[in-house]
């Protein structure tokens, strides 16, 4: 057995074309190639045929002709006068505006519920895992129709709405804030706002850093707090007291007009999103969190460092190793369950793209675009937090 | 994912995306394609791909007949129209006028299977031959008669109204100024709304739903100001409501909605025989034949009724390849076109009650009228 | 947290009374205390709310009604006993199961048992003997241990069961559609078909399917054609970067416009095609997890004794690979079975469909939307968590996590 393996290995010139790893390989390229060049092509002359034979439009000019449809809620102005492509940006809009807050907001909540889960208290430990275990074994859609017609529709009417100090007004319209109206004076001021909190935390790094090497004493604090206050109070000096002017709701007719509002479509989508979303996150930091050993802790603790700065210092630096992969689909996740939000009534991408191939009649043209700016959005998630992840990981 | 993996990705996408932007789709779909290859190998049911001819003329009888069933695209979710029983049996109007097809084709009223589709799937359902005939409340516009297929006889006329809660005190479509309506998407009521609104140069908030149970909960439950759609189906919904006093239809139809059964484009006979089994429904009415008498009616001495009926002469049953007698099976089986309304709008309907109105008989000032049968 | 542990003093272990486990996990410290105080409130609230509206201002007629629609929806009622044969099919494999592979197939078929035998108190269909229906529901778990039973005194082998399994997964679904025009097992179109027979059905034969097809998908990645990896690597890429729906939208309603007009493909199986390429594309990613994690001095070996590549991939790669990945195959279920959902929105009437369909059938069922949901939403979460449950204890008994 040995010796004619051996005696093949040495004479491998020998080895007829048929079994040629070089040739075999070349050959069965060639033959994939052809089989997938074969399918596409009938494919592509079926589905042209199929189109022409029903007439089924393909091109993409209907795009600047007029929507003529309306949208619930729209990031920028929007009015069915505008062509259809316009709707799918906001469309787009809503679909980023509800995926961000959310990835934002169930991090958190995730980060909560799995601290609760590792408490040492029984109760809230156990309430934790029933609030994983509940949201892990029920559809999504399931909830979300819960959440909008059991929960934010049964909120108070427009005239009993409950009135907070701002005057913030809520009722099962949604949410109605006061927002700052757009103004020269306005944007000023929220520029010098924004100036003095970058310069207040240049100073207080580059000053803490000086004191740390060598032990002058900088007074950073006051410094940073001098600086986060001259900017707001030179901008406030110089325009006479002018700063922002608030766009306060009020009611008027049917609905409160002015400032913004949070819609109950919105909220209830981004409020499913979070909750159950959380519960996959709360599963990805806690077993983050465990894989950190626990030597790494009793020793950090050993050489005095707080509870506080074990966690910060060695565990969560350890634990994002793991959780980062892991996050990364959750959040996609998160994103692609966004185009539930047809079903509770919030305009997202494909509820826009549904309505488009409704009232344009061209499914082919519209699907394709909606497919692949989910795709662009996926891959360009993937690809900043792989960067990201690849940033934090243990040089090899 | 490797980077490599994610690069030659994004690489692929921009290409895709610069080649659907300036040529034509083919290119677009390239990517989605290969998932398509993997259902058709795996599709193990190869007992459920039925083949279906080119249409042409007499094929979707021969079709139906071969198979034995009518295929009905149809709705599970529209109260009076399309909805279930509580023992799961497809009932509503448009059911009855499928079953009604079917007794007269194949003599058996049951022997249907009603396709549910969503709104935006009715046009290809049809346009595909899926379907022998698209009984879904399907408003007639010219361009879907273009596109679609073969609209046939309108069986119920509607308009498109606004529902509000009485004490908001709106009587007039000018009230509704920066309203909040809602609304189902994908159908013409949304965009009837829309240039409603804007003709008018009034502010419009809308919200939009799938499917019309969430339009009338989110609006009973106080969402918005106002909801919009076939009157028909407002007031059906009305009475539903836990106080249906509480809540007005306006007097304003801002739209015409004749609803109408589609066949597929292409086969002029099915075109033919699934008209002259809608008129054969009105005609019943007008001459007073109904699912109790048809029986005696045979031996009537009104001559139009036993033409009818298929005892004396003939009115084209042949050439539309039906039994001479064909009438009496559907009417045994559904009724006249009086007695299906009344079955789910009547009086005492099983789903709501709703006046005759514009589907009255044009003897009584109605809209429903059908040429003779001769 | 380290630090303040060893203070502790070592004492030998011992059973706390219920007065010191109470100081240890509710009360060991003053925010603790708080916290414990804050959640009872809390709990105490949403209790007493929940239960209110359960049992006092809920209206359960929507459920109540119609609890068949539910599980079988427009199926003909004269035909059920072939969805009774189908389930009595599928305990006795889960018996038979239990019996040949012991404690892997233990919690499912007790709990599948259990679930069945809950079918007692369903309401029967009109017109059929109500003490039938009942005893027919409880065959079900005698049929369970008589597989159990069986298994053990014929010494069966994992052979016979599987032999058994793919016999009744291509016999449940002819037994269910029926053969057109044939007067013994009359068709029943799939558009008939509905409620959780659907959702299931839809769950099942999507995993099955997806099976073959992400072994296929992740060997193919790993190829070293580059035309074979790229194909793959693309379709898995782009079937996981969107979202179901859209995949279920492009089955049912787009590829009628790809395929030749000859062919009409039936809505359901459209449908589970699209569940089928998802889950696919999530199963190939896994297996290829499975793959990578397989010591190189395997395929070495295999190299070594002489056995070809494809001997080596499936002879000596892949059966380590499925094995690792099995445990995770029913997380997989059960986001497939919560996914199936979805397919309500392209039109196929499984149960959170029929559940939209029952809340259109009565003028009066509109306002009754909150109802129907929680329901669904109770079914759909005690399946899967039946399933999670049981699944753990595969997970234990295969001592996954150990060495």
């Amino acid at each position: 057995m040995t010796l004619r393996e051996g005696s093949r290995l040495s004479i491998s010139s020998d080895v007829p074309i048929w079994r040629d790893e070089r040739v075999l390989r070349g050959a069965a390229q060639l033959i994939s190639a052809m089989l997938m060049i074969g399918a596409l092509i009938w494919l592509v002359t079926n589905f042209i045929q199929a189109a022409e034979q029903r007439g089924l439009p393909l091109s993409y000019d209907f795009l600047s002709q007029e929507s003529g449809f309306p949208i619930g809620e729209s990031v920028i102005e929007y009015d069915p006068s505008r062509p259809f492509l316009y709707a799918f940006l906001v469309g787009l809009l809503n679909t980023l505006k509800v995926s961000l807050l959310g990835i934002i907001l169930a991090t958190v909540l995730g980060t909560g519920i799995a601290l609760a889960r590792m408490s040492s208290n029984w109760l809230l430990s156990r309430l934790a895992l029933a609030y994983i275990e509940f949201f892990r074994n029920t559809p999504l859609l399931v909830l979300l129709f819960i959440w909008y017609f059991a929960v934010f529709n049964r909120f108070p009417r427009v005239r009993d709405s409950i009135a907070l100090p701002g005057p913030i007004y809520l009722n099962q319209r949604g949410l109605f804030i006061p927002w700052p109206k757009y103004t020269t004076e306005g944007l000023v001021f929220l520029a010098a706002i924004l100036l003095g909190i970058i310069t207040a935390t240049v100073a207080w790094i580059v000053l803490r850093r000086i004191r740390e090497r060598t032990g002058r004493q900088t007074y950073f604090p006051l410094v940073s707090l001098f600086l986060l206050l001259l900017f707001p109070a030179l901008a406030w000096n110089s325009q006479g007291g002018q700063t922002i002017t608030w766009d306060i709701p009020l009611l008027e007719g049917f609905n409160f007009k002015g400032g913004t509002t949070l819609t109950p479509e919105f909220a209830a989508l981004l409020v499913g999103l979070v909750t159950y979303t959380a519960a996959f996150i709360a599963e990805v930091v806690r077993s983050g969190i465990q894989a950190v050993d626990r030597g790494q802790r009793e020793a950090a603790s050993a050489i005095g460092l707080s509870n506080a700065q074990v966690l910060s210092l060695v565990v969560i630096p350890q634990a994002m190793r793991v959780m980062i992969p892991p996050m990364i689909s959750q959040f996609l996740n998160l994103t692609k369950n966004s185009s539930l939000a047809l079903a509770i009534g919030y305009p997202d991408l494909f509820a826009v793209g549904r309505i488009m191939i409704n009232q344009a009649g061209r499914a082919v043209p519209v699907f394709s675009m909606v497919m692949l700016t989910y795709l662009a959005i996926s891959l360009f998630t993937s690809l900043v937090l792989n960067l990201y992840n690849r940033k934090i990981q243990y040089e090899t | 994912m490797t980077r490599k993996t994610t690069l030659m990705l994004a690489g692929l996408l921009a290409l895709a995306l610069t080649l659907g932007a300036c040529a034509s789709s083919g290119e677009q779909v390239e990517v989605t394609r290969i998932v398509e290859v993997t259902v058709e190998v795996e599709g193990e049911g190869e007992t459920m791909i039925e083949q279906v001819q080119a249409p042409g003329y007499g094929e979707i009888l021969a079709r139906v007949q071969d198979r034995g069933r009518l295929v009905c695209g149809g709705r599970t979710d529209l109260l009076g129209f399309g909805y279930l029983d509580e023992n799961g049996r497809n009932v509503g109007i448009d059911v009855d006028l499928c079953r009604a097809i079917a007794a007269a084709v194949l003599g058996d009223a049951e022997a249907i299977e009603i396709v549910p589709l969503t709104a935006a799937e009715r046009g290809p359902a049809v346009q595909s031959g899926e379907i022998d005939v698209l009984t879904r409340n399907v408003t007639w516009t010219t361009s879907r008669d273009a596109q679609w297929g073969n609209f046939t006889v309108v069986m119920f006329y509607d308009g498109q109204g606004f529902m509000v809660p009485s004490d908001s005190g709106v009587t007039e479509l000018e009230q509704l100024d920066g309203a909040t309506v809602c609304v189902t998407t994908g159908t013409t009521t949304e965009l009837n709304l829309a240039s409603a609104f804007r003709q008018l140069g009034m502010a419009l908030e809308v919200v939009s739903f799938e499917d019309t149970a969430s339009v009338y909960n989110a609006y009973e439950e106080g969402r918005c100001d106002a909801t919009t759609s076939d009157k028909s189906q407002l007031l059906g919904v009305r009475e539903g409501f836990a106080d249906p006093s509480a809540h007005d239809i306006l007097d304003i139809t801002i739209s015409k909605e004749p609803l109408t059964p589609v066949v597929p484009h292409g086969d002029d006979q099915w075109l033919d025989l699934v008209k002259t089994v809608m008129w054969g429904l009105i005609n019943a009415e007008w001459l007073d034949v109904t699912q109790a008498n048809v029986g005696d009616m045979a031996s009537s001495d009104n001559l139009n009724v036993l033409r009818m009926l298929g005892v004396e002469g003939e009115f084209g049953q042949a050439e539309l390849g039906l039994s001479a007698t064909f009438m009496q099976d559907v009417l045994a089986a559904v009724g006249n076109y009086g007695e299906i309304y009344d079955r789910y709008l009547g009086p005492n309907g099983l789903a709501f009650t709703l006046p005759r109105g514009p589907n009255a008989h044009w003897t009584d000032g109605g809209l429903i009228y059908a040429p003779p049968m001769k | 947290m380290g630090a303040t542990t060893i203070e502790q003093p070592i004492a030998p272990p011992q059973r706390p009374g219920a007065v010191e486990w109470l100081h240890k996990n509710l009360f060991n410290r003053w925010y603790n205390t708080i916290l414990t105080i804050v959640t009872v409130v809390a709990l105490f609230l949403i209790l007493r709310a929940a239960l209110e509206w359960i049992f006092v201002s809920a209206d359960w007629r929507p459920i109540t009604r119609s609890p068949l629609l539910y599980l079988v929806g427009q199926y003909p009622r004269s035909e059920l006993w072939r969805v009774g044969v189908s389930l009595w099919m599928v305990s006795l494999l889960f018996g038979l199961s239990w019996g040949v592979w012991r404690g892997l197939f233990r919690a499912f078929a007790l709990a599948l048992a259990v679930v069945l035998s809950a079918g007692v108190f369903l309401p029967p269909p009109e017109g059929s003997p109500a003490l039938l229906f009942r005893l027919s529901w409880l065959l079900n778990p005698l049929l369970v241990f008589v597989g159990f039973f069986v298994a053990n005194r014929l010494r069966l082998t994992g052979r016979h069961i599987l032999i058994g399994w793919v016999t009744s997964s291509l016999l449940i679904p002819i037994l269910l559609r029926g053969i057109d025009g044939s007067s013994f097992l009359p068709g029943v179109t799939t558009s008939l078909w509905g409620g959780l027979l659907v959702t299931l059905i839809l769950a099942i034969g999507g995993l099955l399917l997806a099976f073959p097809i992400g072994i296929l998908l992740a060997l193919g990645r790993r190829s070293s054609l580059s035309v074979v990896h790229y194909t793959s690597t693309i379709t898995i890429e782009v079937v996981r970067g969107v979202p179901l729906i859209t995949i279920l939208f492009l089955t049912s309603i787009i590829v009628a416009l790809f395929l030749p007009p000859e062919l009409r493909i039936d809505r359901l199986i459209r449908a589970m095609a699209g569940m089928t390429i998802f889950a696919a594309a999530y199963m190939a990613e896994n297996i290829r997890g499975g793959l990578q994690a397989i010591p190189p001095g395997q395929v070495e070996a295999a190299k070594s004794i002489g056995l070809n590549r494809f001997q080596t991939t499936f002879l000596i790669e892949l059966p380590q690979a499925l094995r690792a990945v099995i445990p995770s195959m029913v997380g997989q279920f059960i986001s497939l079975f919560k996914d199936t959902t979805l397919a309500v929105i392209v039109g196929i009437t499984e149960l959170l469909a029929i559940g939209r369909a029952i809340i259109q059938s009565d003028s009066e069922f509109i306002q009754l939307q909150a109802e129907v949901f929680v329901f669904i939403a109770v079914v759909f979460w005690v399946l899967s968590s039946v399933m999670s449950y049981s699944s753990r204890r595969l997970e234990e008994r295969l001592g996954v996590g150990e060495t």
